[in-house]
């Protein structure tokens, strides 16, 4: 039996046009279709193979306002087994060490053996929440994990860190924290019969005060960075479109040497 | 003047160029220390490249404790030297590596994170581009010390010659940060070409390719140029190409010299990827493709017809 938790963030669809709030500079979520994070898929399912292979239970662990709801129902449909909504209008304009300290606490209530993030969220691209976990939970880093192998009789997991060149075969004992890239599986789909059972699975929400956390840390005005000014990027000029009459790529090599760059 | 340390890219002590550029952007900060951390007799090999650019002090650990662990020793080492030295701030590089063991870093020493940094200014604060660079936003760290992870290719690495003190780091890695042992590791792909976040000039193919073994129309493209190759995410998706060179929202962001997108139609997942790029040339069929909105220069037509016959041209001009 594996206890596997799975961290899933709600993000603004990669689709629609992102803007900062005005005042808070921190993400408008109010203005634009919000979705599961696409990689957090990749992360459940993870969860999920794992749970299929050697039995135990997947937690959804999620950071929000009330309306990520819809993305913890989304990883409930695919299959995992119950949720934590961490809501508070209190956290709200965290940044990502506030955010890893507040999911560290509640994850560790949950004894966690594996705990699976995916390697970045779409919306901040920081692609820091894992290490993260391992630095506040005090658990062996198993980041960018293109496959993950978990043998509970031996107590440890293995994972093929990808790098630039190939991949570093990483062993730790569990409990471990396990960060997936999004080549490692292919997520399902949920069925209709998952979506359904969804609704009556098992969701506690959990506020700053429920949580343990010193309200003194959380929210953007304890961040650790501000952002003090926001603009558009300047648009890039058009530039020169021409059609290929047999001699494009000559064409584009004289471009290049009119450029200096070759 | 405060120091401000850099930690150290290299690949067993062969020095990659991101670390010029942070040594560079050090010393418009305040006193460029680099801290190397590697394996036991790697320092020599990149010890007259650190002087070459103009480190005052080199902060050094050679131990296999940093090398067979996975990021957490070189967070403590990071923090230990945040702590000793009480810098201005902690530069790194924005691989994926570097930037966990920043946040490590931020979190051990209470300090601000900042990442994807693109400029970073004289009282410390940073530019970024965010929303795959639609919107350019100035931050700065307000907690402790300022933990910044810069993008390569951001800064003109410059010369400045100095003899650095080197010191040895009295540090013994913790048993806690050695949990995630590396046990060995393979090398997979082996192309002498140069990599993808530091090169000067990348290659992309996408869907337009059709098949993986067109993509070699784009290596040769790039072997022409001495480009690093990249990927749409649609071509790794299919298999044509490993995830690895993946360039866009869930792969690498470059910003590169120049960009030649072969294939690509430049939908918003590729572009946020790619688009800092100085110079855009694009290749597709399609006179419809987004791509063709933001290139510098696109040429409308069959890439099966207009590649070989650029590759040609550059090869000849080679002579």
């Amino acid at each position: 039996m594996v206890n596997i938790v799975v961290t899933v963030k709600q993000v603004p669809d990669t689709w629609a046009e992102k803007k900062l709030d005005p005042v808070t500079r921190t993400i408008d979520r109010k203005s634009v279709d919000n979705v599961i994070n696409e990689m957090d898929e990749y992360g459940v399912e993870e969860a999920l193979k794992i749970k299929e292979a050697h039995g135990g239970e997947v937690t959804v662990v999620t950071l929000g306002p009330q309306k990520a709801v819809e993305t913890i129902r989304k990883a409930l449909s695919m299959g995992a087994d119950k949720a934590v909504h961490i809501t508070d209008e209190q956290l709200a304009g965290s940044d990502a060490l506030q955010t890893s300290a507040a999911l560290a606490k509640v994850i560790s209530t949950l004894s966690p053996d594996i705990v699976i993030t995916a390697a970045e969220a779409s919306d901040a691209r920081g692609g820091v929440l894992g290490a993260l976990l391992a630095e506040q939970l005090g658990l062996p880093q198993l980041t960018q994990a293109r496959k993950v192998t978990v043998d509970p009789g031996a107590g440890t997991v293995r994972i093929e860190r990808q790098a630039d060149n190939g991949y570093a075969l990483v062993e730790a004992s569990i409990p471990a924290v396990v960060g997936v890239v999004e080549k490692i599986n292919q997520p399902r789909y949920p069925s209709f019969k998952g979506i359904m059972a969804a609704k009556k699975k098992p969701l506690t929400t959990v506020s700053v005060a429920d949580a343990g956390l010193d309200p003194a840390t959380v929210g953007l005005a304890n961040a650790g960075s501000a952002v003090v000014d926001a603009q558009p990027a300047p648009p890039r000029q058009t530039g020169t479109i021409v059609k290929d009459e047999g001699d494009g790529g000559t064409k584009a090599a004289e471009f290049l040497v009119a450029q200096k760059l070759i | 003047m405060a120091e401000v340390l850099v930690l150290v890219e290299h690949a067993d002590g062969e020095p990659k160029k991101v670390t010029a550029e942070l040594l560079t952007l050090a010393r418009s900060l305040g006193e460029a220390s680099a801290v190397f951390l590697g394996a036991p007799g790697t320092y020599a090999k990149i010890k007259d490249f650190l002087a070459e650019y103009g480190a005052s002090k080199v902060y050094v650990v050679e131990s296999d404790d940093v090398v067979d662990y996975v990021v957490a020793p070189v967070a403590e080492v990071l923090a230990k030297l945040v702590t000793d030295v009480a810098p201005a701030a902690v530069l790194t590089a924005a691989t994926a590596e570097a930037r966990e063991a920043a946040a490590r870093t931020a979190a051990k020493t209470g300090s601000g994170l900042l990442w994807d940094a693109v400029a970073v200014a004289a009282d410390l604060t940073a530019t970024q581009g965010i929303f795959g660079g639609s919107t350019i936003v100035t931050s700065k760290v307000t907690k402790g010390t300022p933990i910044l992870v810069v993008r390569p290719n951001t800064t003109a690495p410059e010369a400045a010659p100095t003899t650095p003190v080197t010191q040895n780091v009295d540090i013994t890695i913790s048993d806690a940060a050695k949990s995630a042992k590396i046990l060995d590791r393979v090398v997979e792909a082996k192309s002498g070409r140069p990599d993808l976040t530091e090169a000067q000039i990348v290659v992309s193919g996408g869907r337009g390719l059709g098949a993986a073994e067109h993509f070699v129309l784009v290596e040769k493209l790039a072997d022409s140029l001495g480009a690093a190759v990249g990927a749409s995410r649609a071509a790794t998706d299919a298999g044509w190409y490993p995830h690895q060179q993946q360039v866009g929202q869930t792969g690498k962001t470059v910003s590169p010299q120049l960009y030649v997108a072969v294939g690509i139609s430049g939908a918003i997942q590729h572009r946020a990827g790619m688009q800092t790029s100085k110079t855009i040339v694009a290749i597709n069929k399609d006179p419809e493709a987004p791509i063709f909105e933001f290139a510098d220069y696109g040429i409308v037509g069959d890439l099966f017809n207009v590649v070989p016959q650029l590759t040609e041209a550059i090869e000849k001009r080679k002579g």
